[in-house]
């Protein structure tokens, strides 16, 4: 067989810059940077991930490339490419608000594991294939566990490795297993000849059982309840940049796997969630799913003490508003899942960095951010303008989000309006959040500081959190900014 | 039609000052009031400009602005203006720089304060001038947070509790709204008041309904019939109509007193101008098939929280209920206009329409110097404002009584003021529309004579109360924040055509389209 590995190596460039850029940054930090304080260290670093990660992200708007190698292992479209651009971008961020923390030495080894996990996300993007699917998903897993753990004084980030390490390998188990008995039904591994193989197949209790069984992987990996135990242990004891990243980049990736497999693999079995007219297939298990998150995430987040772990249920229920997208099973709904995943991801970085910042006076409790207005002013309106997005107030990148998505939901199926229980329940719950995101700004605007200090933010952490409330604002105030180019990457690939 | 971007900056304006204020170093409170006094004004000149552009002759909008927004969902910013929202423009312009004005000085954290209400201006404005569902509902929705904030942060001993239930209650509203438009779009693909009435008329809503839509076994009009009152309902509350007013007095007694004024003077009307710029061009079918008990429920309204309003003995909780008690007038017209698709009765129709409109601008204007009023007895009292609490208070303070004396006599309707001109053109248009529910609708005048005129005895007459020897009377500043309503209630009731000028070429529009 001819195999062209030229045009392979070309397909792959972004990959490849991303992976060579993450060993750069261990080298440069290991020959140069040793006796450079701290600060100055990550600024370095995150500099060089940030050139390493532009130059892909430019390379991939200017090649417009198509690739499929065989048996869909790796596929590039205008799609991907573009969920890719996403993930580099969100990388770039997370790596500077890395410069606000102080919680390691081991800067370089941080960086190439950011990167790494990065590479995993671009790969997983790309894969169409269950092997390569899977293959990416380790990859990107296993540099988060890590990640996780990194804080070596804490206690906590320790067990919340070590919970994030143990629930992500049963996922792991879950999805593996699931795959298999895809591949014993339809001997397949290309997701596309799948859904050929499984059509008129969907009866078989076999492939109920797969389907369930990756469905739940899966969920563990986008943290839906009931699946999402080790979410908020995980995300209060990780360093908060780590939190930031695996609330935002992976989160984007998943979903975006897990939408493809869906859409693609299991087309034909998508049942029917309708109230009055089940039909078994995926979008019932996914309504349940999205149903139990909006639930479980906005009530549990009411009662929380640490912003960080506040953050870690709404990221839950933000999960199921997400789910929403994935269960019109359409175009649209992909593309409104795609716009609000990406402005969730903007928004909870900066609200992450915005609690990095906090952290170092004190810590990530509630009563810390006590008259944070006085204290960082900016930094103030810019957690304001994060938490009233998340809250889905208009006119932030939140609000257009889940009105994209309800409204997809809405047009679902076409004339039975079949899922308008769920939309209601998400409405209904996404009111019940306003309350505690608003706890968060009562302490910064109402509560009066027992701490005056002025608090210092390290340049290029202020520059990107600034950047992201700019970008929440503009996102939700000319939608069209991304909403054009998802539809648009859509119709070409 | 002129292109120009009056609209936009006007309904802008407001917000780029509350950001300003926010951005303002220092705690001035002086300054910050002056500020935002002066920035609230600034809405005012773009008013008077807008004013003298207005072609008042002219039926259909004016000063549209129209871009594309978000082509993948047939969203654009879509902005215009009739009379009807010019009017609202010039209420929402007048009663807001009033409020901040009777804002007392020693209020805390004044900058927040005020920031949070220029913030409610823009609200406001934006939702007056949208013709997009989209940016439409975004104000609508925005201009709940300042006034969630104004009474939870600076209210009574209650605010938390009224604040809440004012905020869920109306976001309840909200949200079958929401739903109702989601539907509407999904079958019809668009988000635009104008081109849905239009499809209304054309009959093609329906179909389109139909064609796209199904729930349970409902037929296409009864589908129709249920987003309609998922509307309704959004809209009900606002208003508020019995009974879903059960917010209402709590939120207007708890919150401060400017910012009630703005509550009652301003956002009441949101409810009533949906149902004049949204109910009845897109539903006007379905309003009709449950008119009758709509109609009943206008005259619960007004009959029964006038009875309520009797049997307040806080001054506060008078005027809330009187506000209901007036905004039920708004609603009886309306109802009664729409009673006839018949192209007949348009004399009577156009009567009732005009007297609503006008209506809705008087309420504003009187409520809200009625509450401003209620704020100086509570500032000279220390917080007390019980009916019982006072009297006499006429020997101390004569220029007090007479200009309050002015400001009821208008909201109880006296002949020369403005109350009157509004309630005698619904009366006599809904009189030959549905005269049995005018004769009822006519308990609600009388009981609001006596619970208003009893008000005015009681705090104003009789023996002095010793407790209240040191009375003072208005100061000068005091005197001229409300001289400028005073004027306007009489420049109303003696020259209505003022206003009435503006608003009769938008009624006659909107009576052509119940055919």
């Amino acid at each position: 067989m001819n195999f062209d590995y030229a045009q392979l190596f070309s397909a792959a460039i972004p990959e490849t810059v991303v992976v060579i850029t993450a060993f750069l940054a261990l080298l440069v930090d290991f020959i140069f940077l040793r006796n450079l304080p701290a600060r100055t260290r990550t600024s370095l670093l995150a500099t060089v991930t940030a050139v390493g990660c532009l130059s892909a992200i430019a390379w991939m708007g200017v090649s417009h490339s198509t690739y499929r190698l065989d048996d869909a292992i790796f596929v590039v479209n205008p799609m991907t490419q573009l969920v890719k651009q996403i993930i580099l971008a969100l990388t770039i961020f997370t790596a500077f608000i890395s410069v606000q923390t102080n919680f390691t030495r081991h800067l370089g080894e941080y960086f190439i594991l950011l990167l790494l996990a990065s590479a995993g996300m671009m790969f997983l993007v790309s894969a169409e294939n269950i092997l390569a699917i899977f293959l990416a998903l380790e990859l990107l897993s296993l540099s988060l566990y890590v990640l996780t753990a990194f804080n070596k004084q804490s206690v906590f980030s320790a067990e919340a490795a070590l919970k994030y390490f143990l629930f992500g390998g049963m996922s792991a188990a879950f999805t593996l297993f699931g795959l298999s008995l895809i591949y014993g039904v339809t001997g397949e591994m290309n997701l596309t000849a799948i859904a050929a193989k499984l059509a008129g197949k969907t009866t078989d209790p076999l492939f109920y059982v797969a389907l369930v069984m990756t469905v739940i992987g899966f969920g563990f990996k986008v943290a839906a309840a009931p699946f999402h135990m080790w979410a908020p242990d995980a995300y209060q004891g990780s360093p908060t940049p780590v939190t930031s990243f695996i609330a935002a980049g992976s989160k984007v990736a998943s979903f975006f796997i897990l939408a493809k497999i869906l859409f693609t693999g299991f087309a034909g079995a998508e049942g029917d969630a309708g109230w009055h007219h089940y039909i078994s297939g995926w979008t019932p298990v996914l309504a349940i799913l999205a149903a139990l998150s909006v639930i479980i995430g906005n009530l549990a987040a009411i009662s929380q003490k640490s912003v960080k772990r506040l953050l870690a249920y709404s990221a839950i229920a933000h999960g199921g508003y997400a789910l929403l997208g994935i269960l019109t099973a359409d175009q649209k709904g992909f593309a409104s899942l795609i716009y609000y995943v990406t402005t969730y991801a903007l928004t909870v970085i900066g609200a992450f960095g915005v609690v990095a910042v906090v952290e170092n006076y004190g810590g990530d409790k509630l009563s810390d951010f006590a008259g944070l207005s006085r204290r960082a002013p900016i930094l103030s309106a810019c957690m304001m303008v994060f938490m009233l997005s998340l809250a889905g107030i208009p006119p932030l990148a939140g609000f257009f989000g889940k009105f994209y998505v309800f409204t997809s939901a809405i047009q679902l199926g076409a004339k039975s309006l079949g899922l308008l229980w769920l939309v209601i329940l998400a409405i209904a719950m996404s009111a019940v959040s306003l309350y505690y995101y608003l706890q968060v700004l009562k302490q910064i605007y109402v509560v009066d500081a027992s701490d005056k200090t002025t608090v210092s933010v390290a340049l290029p952490t202020q520059f990107v959190i600034v950047a992201l409330a700019i970008a929440v604002v503009v996102l939700g105030c000319v939608p069209n900014l991304l909403v054009g180019k998802i539809l648009a990457a859509l119709s070409l690939g | 039609m002129n292109h120009s971007l009056l609209l936009t900056v006007l309904t802008f304006l407001p917000v780029l000052g509350a950001a300003l204020l926010l951005g303002m170093d220092g705690e001035d409170k002086k300054m910050s009031r002056r500020f935002s006094i002066g920035f609230s004004l600034l809405p005012l000149i773009c008013l008077g400009l807008i004013w003298r552009q207005f072609d008042s002759g002219m039926q259909g909008l004016q000063f549209v602005e129209r871009h594309a927004w978000i082509p993948s969902l047939g969203v654009e910013y879509f902005v215009g203006i009739d009379g009807l929202g010019f009017l609202m423009l010039l209420l929402s312009a007048i009663v807001v720089p009033f409020a901040l004005v009777a804002t007392p000085k020693e209020i805390a954290n004044p900058r927040l304060y005020f920031a949070l209400f220029l913030f409610l201006q823009t609200g406001l404005f934006g939702t007056f001038t949208a013709l997009n569902f989209f940016h439409w509902f975004i104000f609508w929705e925005i201009s709940l947070i300042p006034a969630f904030f104004l009474i939870k942060l600076w209210g009574g001993p209650q605010r938390t509790k009224a604040a809440y239930q004012f905020f869920v209650y109306t976001m309840l509203g909200s949200v079958t709204l929401l739903l109702a438009f989601l539907a509407l779009f999904a079958a019809t693909g668009t988000l635009d008041f104008i081109r849905l009435s239009e499809l209304t008329h054309s009959g093609e809503l329906v179909s389109a309904i139909g064609a796209k839509l199904t729930w349970s076994k409902l037929s296409p009009n009864g589908l129709v019939m249920l987003i309609f009152f998922g509307a309704l309902l959004g809209f009900a509350v606002k208003v508020p109509l019995i009974p879903f007013h059960t917010w209402l007095p709590t939120a207007y007694t708890e919150a401060p007193s400017s910012t009630s004024m703005v509550l009652t003077g301003v956002m009441s009307k949101m409810g009533v101008y949906g149902f004049l710029r949204i109910l009845l061009p897109i539903f006007p079918e379905q309003l009709r098939a449950v008119l009758t008990p709509l109609l009943w429920l206008a005259v619960a309204t007004i009959v029964l929280s006038a009875y309520a309003a009797f049997a307040q003995k806080d001054l506060k909780r008078i005027v809330a209920y009187s506000s209901i008690n007036h905004l039920g007038y708004c609603l009886l017209g309306l109802f009664a206009a729409v009673k006839f698709s018949s192209p007949g009765l348009i004399n009577e129709k156009a009567a009732a329409l005009n007297g609503v409109i006008l209506q809705m601008f008087n309420h504003g204007v009187t409520a809200s110097a009625l509450f401003c009023f209620v704020g100086f007895i509570e500032q000279r009292s220390g917080g007390l404002r019980g009916l019982n609490d006072f009297g006499g208070l006429r020997k101390l303070a004569p220029v007090f009584c007479g200009l309050m004396g002015i400001t009821v006599f208008s909201s109880l309707g006296l002949p020369g003021l403005n109350g009157f001109v509004g309630e005698f053109l619904i009366f006599k248009g809904t009189f030959s529309l549905a005269a049995w529910a005018a004769s009822l609708s006519t308990i609600g005048l009388l009981v609001t004579a006596i619970f208003l005129l009893t008000m005015l005895q009681r705090v104003f007459t009789g023996p002095v109360n010793k407790r209240w020897s040191t009375w003072t009377d208005l100061t000068t500043a005091e005197r001229l924040t409300v001289l400028p309503m005073i004027a306007i209630m009489f420049v109303v009731g003696i020259f209505p055509q003022v206003l009435l000028s503006f608003i009769n070429p938008t009624v006659m529009q909107i009576i052509q389209q119940f055919k």
